[in-house]
């Protein structure tokens, strides 16, 4: 048994540790949010936060957790930034397909949490590691800078 | 021009040839690879330092002889990249042309299934096949005559324990002179030792058994000692490290800078094993398959004999190799860059940061953490852009180490931007390599 | 007649929109829909007695934004209350479903909106002539003095009100009149105001259900590798290692794939990694890329069949100063965001699907085929996409994974790794087009157009193949845009060795107006003339077009100084009934990179249902094509597919994309398709912004970085 804590709650799983976290939140813990795209840490589309820094939950094994706690995208809009960024996402319509969404605003959540206005350059760099097949790019861009610019 | 001017132009040419021909001794004069260890001296006492490990002492033959085929690492070079284990077919590319490793099973028609334990001694004692061929030196021979003769026979006895695979490899292509074989015995008789390791009497148990297994089995002098112009291990400096099929194999002599020094025994013997140790990066490349192949199944004995048996090479310094750092990097990069600097960075934050982390510590493994690395810290890049290219498919004991390969679909200027970015990002220096220079490192590791 | 059943057991209420209902969790179950729902005129408008209005999806949401713009139609027309408005996917059933421009349940062509425009809108109008009728009845009032106002029935002359969902009982009784009374576009509300998606709230939060979601209760997770030679078979499996793997449950073997089965996707894949498989490689495994490009370019000699012919390009061409030019199109693969994927559940008597498909009546019969069930026994539930592409325009991955349920007991998710969904992709084909054009006093006198490549129709819909043309093959070359008197233009159809190929956004007319285009630039530059003037000067046959060049020239400051190395390219299109056109600006450096500056599109779309969804889809599309232009290639190498994940597959990322502006030119004429434009202008725009920077003239996909280095040099 191995216990991790999700979205604030304890939760106790029998999986093998060198699991991804990613099947652990999907495939046991009926999190389906959390999408899979690559596997191999090119896309985004797994990303979660670990003690709120984003990480591609794909490769990263259930048993190298230790007491970090996880938030999936069922409870980033819990936080100030996560909500205001899904409001924008909604207000600018970002979204097509939405399948890559939940890993932007993952990312991007953990962006502004760093940098609470970044520049182009800061969302080329906390951004580019996720992919968009459907080409939201621009939208995503202009609504991180809307949502950094709501107080 | 008067006849004292011609003379003068005589003896200068004479002499500029002397100088050059000293040199070239100098250069291609044979280097014992034991030679620091100084005299053998009295008569050793201590266990034997050939053979298995002593927890192998009442297995069978075939086991002692998978163990010590393990330790010399015959599979890498003998198996082809998807081939059959041991069925050959190999490329190796040489400043001379391409060789392909033959099949060592024992097929009768195209593997060794037809040799006996004195012809198997032959090629790897003397480098001679069993047709009477003189081998290339791609087969470690120089190592290999070191090693105890019932060495031999045991790995003859795994060797025929193994399924046959018929398969023969493609045929060497190599240009006039080095086509021509015989020259090989010029070589072994200056390169070759002459004797079987012997062991040293004023060093320790684990010394020697640490010698014979770096020496004779594990050859580490291939690729970690710089090679002279015959491409002969030159053992003046004795694994400073040099390029090896277009990677870098590392300076492992005591230094601290330059070599591993500074690594506890711990920490090398943590990399020997698993091919990782924390704080100073992963094996990549041909040290990873050396270490997949071959250490991760050393006893810890036997390793920690590797040990002591490096830490007693003499250290040699290279001024040009600054301390690697320690420190990770910022957590966000927030530096302005242009050029292909800008590139650089764009690249690493589209495939690399998710995983290896602006700072270069990996919060999803250690394998991918950057910082320390000896690679990241090498200002040739050699290693970065290899691996960049080539990725990694490792399993190991401690889960995947797991990179994908690059080098399809990022173009050289693209790689060199990264590397370059990379080694300025968690380096102690930062590497200029161009489109060009990367284009030189995928050749160097095309078959 | 079929009605919903159900109930939506999920909902999510939208501030000022209407609400959207969908998932497994409210199934769309062919047998439940005989029950009754109050009012349910036709397959697509259902009313229940608290006025709630569902509305059956005919067309799927992949992200183009249909669910919305299709719920707007109805709604315009049934003058609905947009809060009150639900949707709902359609089961399979073509008889009410099928797409009317292509004859069966399927979502592509980017015609949704063009093909169902009228159909929708007869739908809901005729729901409203019932309801008025209704209620015109009830009050003993002349239904012509009745009018309807945001799901509310008006009588103005009495002042009586009654909403729609007091009606349904009395209106399901009426018969719905065949030809209800359209509105008047000028009295559209909802039609043409940018109103917010309804799919799109539940994608922000984790919510929204695709086929990968899928749980039925019990469900085990499987996934399988195919040969990787194309079109090979398994030879042996030896399975004891991957029986070991905790959490494995079953080794599936067939004739053409293993699959395991295990607790979850993780256990799956360790044990797929396990297994030791012998492949018997088959007929393809010689085939190379090499020789799928030189058989293409062999069948080029041919005549083709003729597409379309006028004046007489024969004598036209006969002439010692025809220009003459190839262009050549990769194999490329989709690479969906969601992976390929199918849930499905085999009993004797009965099988369940889960999955988001473009084309759930094939899906249907697939999985009956494959589970030798009759198609009355088999359910499908549909999903949202995460991207369809094309891809989901094909039934094999449920007939794949039904096959791979028919050995399982209980449902089993079968998710494709990334590496297979690539590695065995359906293929957007190869293609090389031959053209040939004179040019006389700076004007094209003569033009001839040859298309070689696969038929995608000639599998995918056979009888829609006639007489050796491909219709989507030639789709915007046989109706190019240009006035040239002289033309022809051909298909020769050849398909490569081992590789099935498929729809892929803009198909056809990517190619064509990549060659096409690509060529007018080459011409222009012969005729020594700007690129848009020359354009513009062969396009009076083409008005709308010619207003959207003229406002991307303006837009986009055509014409205006630029640094060095930059270049800025031009594309049109006639393609999918609209008119675009887009200007690509680039600056390229010593090594041959390409880094994109700007992005500029002007499109004439007809009347655009939803200005917003327009303006996202081109900017989406137009990053599809990019991507193509700069990486997209796959390639082949002992009928293996060398490519395989993002790393050698290379994606866009949002590092390197441009602004990108659009300008939705007002227009009252019938809607048009829009999202497949973009990925088609995109294309031939970058290329020819590579020319004016360089000079080199790119006539293969994708950039070659090293001839522009060569030229950028020079
Ligand atoms: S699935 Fe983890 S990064 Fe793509
Ligand atoms: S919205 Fe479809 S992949 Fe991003």
């Amino acid at each position: 048994m191995i216990t991790l804590i999700v979205n604030g709650q304890s939760r106790a799983v029998d999986v093998p540790p060198d699991m991804p976290l990613l099947w652990v939140l999907r495939d046991v813990l009926g999190l389906t949010g959390t999408k899979f795209g690559c596997g191999i840490a090119q896309c985004g589309a797994c990303t979660v936060h670990l003690d709120g820094k984003p990480v591609r939950s794909c490769l990263l094994r259930v048993g190298a957790l230790g007491t970090r706690a996880v938030t999936t995208i069922e409870a980033v809009g819990a936080s100030p930034n996560g909500a205001k960024l899904q409001q924008a996402w909604l207000d600018l319509e970002v979204i097509q397909c939405g399948y890559c969404q939940s890993g932007q605003l993952m990312s991007a959540t953990a962006l502004l949490d760093t940098v609470p206005q970044p520049s182009d350059a800061d969302i080329d760099a906390a951004m580019a590691g996720n992919i968009c097949r459907c080409g939201t790019y621009v939208r995503i861009r202009q609504a991180i800078k809307n949502a950094a610019a709501r107080v | 021009m008067t006849r004292f001017h011609k003379g003068r132009i005589v003896w200068a040419v004479f002499a500029v040839l002397l100088v050059m021909g000293c040199v070239l001794l100098w250069n291609v004069f044979p280097t014992p690879a034991l030679g620091f260890a100084g005299e053998h001296g009295a008569i050793y006492r201590g266990p034997s330092p050939t053979g298995a490990p002593p927890e192998l002492a009442s297995a069978d033959m075939v086991t002692r002889g998978a163990y010590l085929t393990k330790a010399a690492d015959c599979a890498v070079c003998h198996t082809a990249p998807g081939g059959q284990p041991f069925a050959g077919g190999l490329a190796f590319p040489t400043p001379f042309g391409v060789l392909y490793s033959p099949n060592i099973t024992p097929d009768r028609q195209t593997g060794i299934g037809t040799w006996s334990d004195a012809d198997l001694l032959h090629a790897l004692h003397d480098g001679v096949g069993k047709d009477g061929q003189r081998l290339y030196p791609a087969l470690p021979y120089e190592a290999y005559a070191l090693l105890a003769d019932d060495d031999v026979r045991a790995i003859r006895a795994y060797l025929f324990s193994l399924p046959a695979v018929h398969a023969s490899p493609p045929p060497n292509r190599l240009a006039f002179p080095f086509n021509q074989r015989w020259l090989m015995g010029i070589w072994a008789v200056m390169y070759k030792p002459a004797e079987r390791f012997r062991p040293y009497a004023d060093r320790s148990p684990e010394w020697n058994r640490g010698a014979y297994l770096a020496e004779a089995l594990a050859h580490c002098g291939d690729c970690h000692t710089p090679r002279n112009l015959a491409q002969a291990p030159d053992n003046r400096a004795k694994f400073s490290g040099a390029v090896t099929e277009g990677w870098r194999a590392f300076d492992i002599t005591p230094d601290r800078d330059a070599g591993v020094g500074a690594w506890s025994d711990a920490e090398l013997a943590q990399y020997l094993q698993a091919g990782h140790a924390a704080g100073h990066g992963s094996a990549g490349g041909p040290m990873a398959e050396a270490v997949d192949n071959s250490f991760a199944g050393f006893t810890p004995a036997d390793i920690r004999a590797l040990v002591v048996y490096l830490r007693s090479v003499p250290a040699r310094g290279d001024p040009g190799r600054p301390a690697p750092r320690t420190a990770p990097a910022t957590e966000f990069p927030r530096e302005a860059l242009t050029g292909t600097d800008a590139r650089g960075r764009r690249i690493f934050a589209g495939a690399c940061a998710s995983c290896h982390g602006w700072g270069g510590v990996s919060l999803i493994t250690d394998f991918a953490t950057l910082t320390g690395d000896r690679a990241v810290n090498d200002p040739s890049a050699t290693n970065v852009a290899q691996m960049v290219l080539a990725g990694s498919d490792r399993r190991t004991g401690g889960g995947a180490a797991m990179m994908p390969a690059f080098g399809r679909a990022y173009s050289d200027s693209e790689i060199a931007a990264v590397a370059n970015y990379v080694t300025a990002r968690f380096g102690s220096a930062p590497s200029h390599l161009t489109a060009k220079d990367v284009a030189r490192l995928r050749r160097a590791t095309a078959g | 007649m079929p009605t919903r059943a159900s109930a939506p057991t999920r909902r999510t209420m939208l501030k000022g929109a209407g609400v959207l209902l969908i998932g497994f969790c409210a199934p769309i179950v062919r047998t439940a829909r005989a029950e009754s729902a109050p009012f349910a005129p036709n397959a697509f408008v259902r009313i229940d007695g608290a006025g709630e209005v569902t509305l059956i999806m005919p067309q799927v949401e992949m992200g183009q934004g249909v669910y919305t713009a299709i719920s707007m139609i109805l709604a315009e027309e049934l003058d609905a209350d947009w809060a009150k408005v639900k949707v709902d996917h359609a089961p399979p059933d073509e008889a009410h479903y099928a797409n009317p421009a292509l004859g069966v349940q399927a979502t592509g062509n980017s015609n949704s909106i063009r093909a169902f425009w009228k159909p929708l809108r007869k739908a809901g109008a005729g729901a409203r002539a019932c309801l008025v009728q209704a209620a015109a009845t009830a009050w003993n009032v002349p239904p012509a003095e009745c009018r309807t106002a945001s799901g509310v029935v008006i009588h103005d002359g009495n002042g009586r009100r009654a909403d729609y969902g007091s009606l349904v009982q009395r209106a399901a009784a009426i018969t719905p009149p065949a030809d209800p009374p359209l509105k008047d576009p000028s009295q559209f509300h909802l039609i043409g105001r940018p109103l917010k998606r309804l799919d799109t709230p539940d994608k922000t939060n984790g919510a929204a259900k695709y086929g990968i979601d899928a749980m039925p209760p019990g469900v085990k997770f499987a996934t399988l590798a195919q040969s990787p030679v194309l079109g090979g078979k398994v030879a042996q499996v030896d399975d004891t290692q991957a029986r070991q793997i905790p959490g494995v449950r079953q080794v599936v073997v067939l004739d053409d794939l293993v699959a395991v089965v295990g607790d979850h996707m993780w256990a799956a894949k360790q044990g797929l990694e396990a297994l030791q498989v012998a492949w018997d490689d088959g007929p393809n495994a010689a085939v190379g890329t090499d020789e799928i490009w030189a058989r293409l370019r062999q069948a080029s000699a041919r005549d083709g069949a003729v597409a379309k012919d006028a004046g007489d390009i024969g004598r036209a061409l006969q002439a010692s100063d025809v220009i003459a030019q190839t262009y050549e199109m990769p194999l490329l693969a989709h690479a969906t965001m969601e992976p390929l994927n199918a849930t499905v559940h085999v009993t004797p008597s009965s099988a369940e699907v889960w999955i988001g498909t473009q084309v759930i009546e094939r899906v249907h019969a697939a999985v009956a085929r494959a589970a030798g069930l009759a198609e009355s026994q088999v359910t499908v539930h549909q999903h949202l996409l995460g991207g369809g592409f094309g891809r989901r325009l094909e039934p094999d991955m449920a007939y794949q994974a039904a096959r791979i349920a028919k050995q399982v007991d209980g449902p089993v998710k079968v998710v494709w790794t990334r590496e297979e969904d690539i590695r065995h992709d359906i293929y957007r084909p190869v293609y090389h087009d031959s053209l040939w054009a004179r040019l006389d006093g700076g004007r094209i006198a003569a033009w001839k157009h040859r298309v070689t490549g696969s038929s995608v129709l000639a599998r995918w819909l056979p009888p829609a193949f006639q007489k050796g043309v491909d219709g989507d093959g030639v789709d915007s070359a046989q109706d190019i845009p240009y006035d040239i008197p002289n033309l022809r233009v051909e298909f020769n159809r050849e398909e490569p060795p081992g590789v099935v190929t498929g729809f892929w956004r803009g198909v056809g007319p990517n190619n064509n107006v990549f060659a096409i285009e690509s060529f007018i630039d080459e011409l222009a530059r012969k005729a020594g003339q700007d690129p848009v003037a020359f354009r513009r000067a062969h396009l009076s046959k083409s008005p709308r077009l010619k207003v959207a060049l003229d406002l991307v020239a303006r837009e986009s400051g055509w014409g205006t100084p630029l640094p060095p190395r930059c270049g800025r390219g031009v594309s049109v299109q006639p393609s999918f009934a609209s008119w675009v056109a887009t200007v690509v600006e680039c600056q390229v450096d010593d090594e041959g990179e390409v880094a994109l500056r700007r992005v500029t599109t002007a499109v004439d779309t007809g009347m655009a249902v939803n200005p917003d969804t327009i303006a996202a889809q081109l900017q989406g599309g137009i990053v599809f094509g990019l991507t193509a232009a700069l990486y997209g290639e796959i390639t082949l190498e002992k009928g293996r597919v060398q490519q395989s994940n993002f790393h050698d597959y290379r994606m866009l990322r949002i590092d390197q994309v441009p602004p990108i502006d659009v300008h939705v030119i007002k227009s009252a004429e019938a809607p048009g398709g829009i999202g497949e434009t973009g990925t088609t202008s995109a294309v031939p725009a970058l290329r020819n912004a590579i020319y004016a920077a360089t000079g080199v003239p790119l006539r293969r996909m994708p950039i070659d970085r090293s001839l522009i280095a060569a030229g950028a040099k020079s």
